[in-house]
C-alpha cells in the first residue's frame, strides 16, 4: 500500500523488491487478467476465436480485432471464483464499443445471477479506457449505462473492484463506471477523470487546461491526487504480487455500508465548502479532503 | 474555445408545462428545477437541468450537469426514495435538455465523475426501488449528461425536432479526438447509425420507448402539452405492468437489426458462462 518516500530510506530489502516487481503496465489486457488469476485457472470467455467484432467499425475503414479490445476471463483468485473484465487499452484506445462494453455489461449480468444463487463470484474491472468509443458514439454509451446499471444491481451482492492501471487512465462514461464500484484501486502512473484533458482543451480553450503539460494533468487527475483526496481507496506500485494482494484486501473489506457514489452528503458538504472564485489548488484540496474520512 | 449557443429554455418550458403549477422544491440551485405534479391524482417527481447565468461554477453556466448539479439530482431523486419507503412509488421523471457535462479544471479536481456517478446511482437505485422513471428528451441529450441524467431510466422518450440532439460528444470535439473534421462527421452520420446526431437516425437503434412527433418543442401549445404528459403517463403504464431493468432497449425489433451484436454478445457469454 501507499508509503511516503522521505520516510522510508532505500534499504537492501526495499530495492530486492524493487527488482522482483512484475509490471503490470507493461501487459496486454490478457496477460493481466492471467496474472491476476491463479496458475492454471484462467478460462477466457468470448476469445478471440469466437470472433465477436465491432460491426461499425469496418464500415469506417478501421480493422477490428476478435476481443473488440475487452478480456472477459473467469477463473479463481486466491482458491475464490472471480471474474475479471480487462480492458485493452492498446486497441482503439480502450474505447467502448457496442460489443466491447456489452461483454463487461452481460459478464456483470452473469455474476449477479450467481451471487443470487449463492454461488459468489468477485468481479474485477481493469479500466484502462478513454471512454465510449466514438466511432460507436451512441450504442457504446448506450452499453456504457448497460455497465452502470450492473454494477449498481451486482454491488449490493459483492463487492466490485475497479482497477486503473495505466498508462492511457480511464475517462468518459467508463469514469462514472469506476466511481460506482465498491472499490477502487489505483497505481500512480494512473488517472481518472469525467473528461479527457484534450476534450477539456477543446471545449474550455488552453487558458483552461493545456492538455499537454503532464505535471499540472497528473496533479489533477494522478493515482496519487486521487487516492491523497479519497477518491480512490488504495493506491498501488506496478507490481502483479502487489495487485493480486490489495484486490483480495479490498475484497475482504465486503460490500460497503454505503457506496462512494452513496455518501451523497457528505459530497455535498465538501463541494459547499470550496469557493469556485478562490479555488484550492491540488496540495491544497490533500488538507481540505483528506483520504481516509471517506467512505 | 467553443462559441457559446443562445442558452436553450426548452428544460425550464417542458418543467413548467408539465408541472401544472406544483410548487417547485427548493434544490438552493437556480441550475436544478424539481417539483411534484400531480397527474391524475398521482405524485411525479420532476427533475431538470437548465441554464443558469450566475452559477457559481463558469463552466456549468449554459445548461451542462456540472458538480453542484449531479450531487443535488442524486439528493432530489434519493429524498423521493426514501420518503415513498413504506409508500407508493412515485413515477420520476427526467427532463433532459442538457449541454453535455461541465469541462473545467476546477471540476476535474474536484471530482465530477462522482457527481455523475452519483446521479446515475440514484436513477438506478430509483428504478430497482419499484419507482417508475422515465427520460423524456427535448433538447440536447449530450454525453455525461444523458449518462447522468436519463439512461438510468427504465424509459427513454424524445420529442422528433430537429434540435433534439443525442450523442456520446459534442461534434467539435468528437472530431479532434478521432481526428476528422465536423464534415467528415457529418457523412459517415449517414450511413453509421449509431454516429448520427439525428434523433430520427438514434430512433432506429431501439433506445427510445418512443419518439413523439407533431409537437412544438420550444414553445407547445396546450394540446401538444397534454398529449406529451399522455404519453409519458403511458410510459408509466408500461412501466408498472413490465418493470425490470434495462432490457426493454434491447428486446424490440430496432435493437433486433441495429444492436444485434449486443445481443448476440450476452446470448453466447450466458452459453459460456458455466462451460
Amino acid at each position: 500500500m501507499h508509503t511516503t518516500h522521505s520516510d522510508n530510506p532505500i534499504t537492501k530489502e526495499r530495492r530486492d523488491r524493487f527488482l522482483a516487481r512484475q509490471s503490470v503496465i507493461e501487459m496486454r489486457a490478457r496477460e493481466r487478467a492471467r496474472a491476476i488469476l491463479d496458475p492454471g485457472s484462467f478460462r477466457e470467455l468470448l476469445g478471440p476465436f469466437d470472433r465477436l467484432e465491432s460491426p461499425w467499425l469496418p464500415l469506417q475503414g478501421i480493422v477490428p480485432e476478435s476481443d473488440d479490445g475487452v478480456i472477459v476471463a473467469r477463473g479463481l483468485l486466491a482458491g475464490k471464483p472471480a471474474v475479471i473484465m480487462a480492458i485493452e487499452g492498446a486497441f482503439q484506445g480502450g474505447g467502448m464499443g457496442e460489443v466491447s462494453a456489452s461483454k463487461i455489461a452481460a459478464a456483470l449480468a452473469l455474476a449477479r445471477g450467481d451471487c443470487e444463487r449463492g454461488k459468489p463470484i468477485l468481479p474485477v474491472l481493469l479500466l484502462e479506457t478513454g471512454g465510449v468509443r466514438l466511432q460507436e458514439a451512441n450504442l457504446g454509451e448506450a452499453a456504457v449505462a448497460e455497465i452502470h446499471a450492473e454494477i449498481v444491481a451486482l454491488r449490493p451482492l459483492v463487492p466490485v473492484i475497479g482497477v486503473i492501471t495505466g498508462m492511457i487512465g480511464c475517462f468518459g462514461g467508463m469514469s462514472i463506471a469506476a466511481g460506482l464500484c465498491s472499490y477502487l484501486v489505483m497505481f500512480r502512473q494512473a488517472r481518472l477523470e469525467l473528461n479527457g484533458p484534450e476534450v477539456i482543451e477543446q471545449e474550455a480553450g488552453i487558458d483552461e487546461l493545456n492538455a499537454s503539460d503532464k505535471h499540472l494533468i497528473w496533479g489533477l487527475l494522478g493515482g496519487e491526487q486521487r487516492y491523497e483526496t479519497s477518491f480512490a481507496d488504495a493506491l498501488i506500485e506496478d507490481d502483479v504480487t502487489e495487485l493480486r494482494q490489495v484486490i483480495q484486501a479490498q475484497a475482504a473489506r465486503g460490500v460497503p455500508a454505503r457506496h462512494r457514489s452513496e455518501q451523497v452528503e457528505e459530497y455535498r458538504r465538501r463541494l459547499a465548502s470550496i469557493d469556485p472564485a478562490d479555488p484550492p489548488d491540488s496540495l491544497a484540496l490533500r488538507r481540505i479532503w483528506p483520504k481516509g474520512e471517506m467512505p | 474555445m467553443n462559441t457559446i449557443t443562445p442558452l436553450s429554455n426548452r428544460g425550464r418550458t417542458w418543467f413548467q408545462a408539465l408541472a401544472d403549477n406544483a410548487q417547485p422544491v427548493n434544490t438552493g440551485l437556480g441550475s436544478v428545477l424539481v417539483a411534484d405534479a400531480t397527474w391524475r391524482g398521482e405524485r411525479v417527481r420532476l427533475l431538470a437541468i437548465v441554464p443558469d447565468p450566475q452559477n457559481r461554477f463558469p463552466r456549468a453556466r449554459h445548461g451542462e450537469l456540472g458538480l453542484d448539479e449531479g450531487w443535488a439530482i442524486a439528493h432530489h431523486v434519493r429524498e423521493a426514495i426514501d420518503a415513498d419507503r413504506s409508500g407508493a412509488r412515485r413515477p420520476i421523471l427526467a427532463i433532459v435538455d442538457v449541454q453535455s457535462q461541465a469541462y473545467g479544471r476546477l471540476e476535474a479536481l474536484l471530482g465530477i465523475h462522482m457527481s455523475l456517478a452519483a446521479a446515475a446511482d440514484a436513477y438506478a437505485t430509483a428504478r430497482m426501488a419499484g419507482h417508475p422513471v422515465v427520460a423524456l428528451i427535448v433538447g440536447t441529450a449530450l454525453s455525461g449528461g444523458l449518462l447522468a441524467h436519463g439512461d438510468q431510466a427504465h424509459r427513454l422518450l424524445a420529442l422528433d425536432d430537429p434540435k433534439v440532439v443525442v450523442h456520446a460528444m459534442r461534434k467539435q470535439s468528437a472530431a479532434r479526438i478521432t481526428r476528422r473534421t465536423v464534415a467528415e462527421l457529418d457523412e459517415l452520420g449517414k450511413t453509421v447509425i449509431p454516429m448520427s446526431y439525428d434523433v430520427q437516425q438514434f430512433a432506429k437503434l431501439g433506445l427510445l420507448h418512443e419518439l413523439i412527433t407533431g409537437i412544438d418543442a420550444d414553445a407547445p401549445s396546450t394540446a401538444q402539452v397534454a398529449e406529451v404528459k399522455e404519453r409519458v403517463a403511458a410510459a408509466i403504464a408500461d412501466i408498472r405492468k413490465h418493470p425490470g431493468d434495462l432490457t426493454s432497449r434491447l428486446n424490440n425489433p430496432e435493437a433486433r437489426v441495429h444492436r444485434a451484436a449486443s445481443i448476440e454478445v450476452r446470448r453466447r457469454l450466458a452459453e459460456q458462462w458455466n462451460a
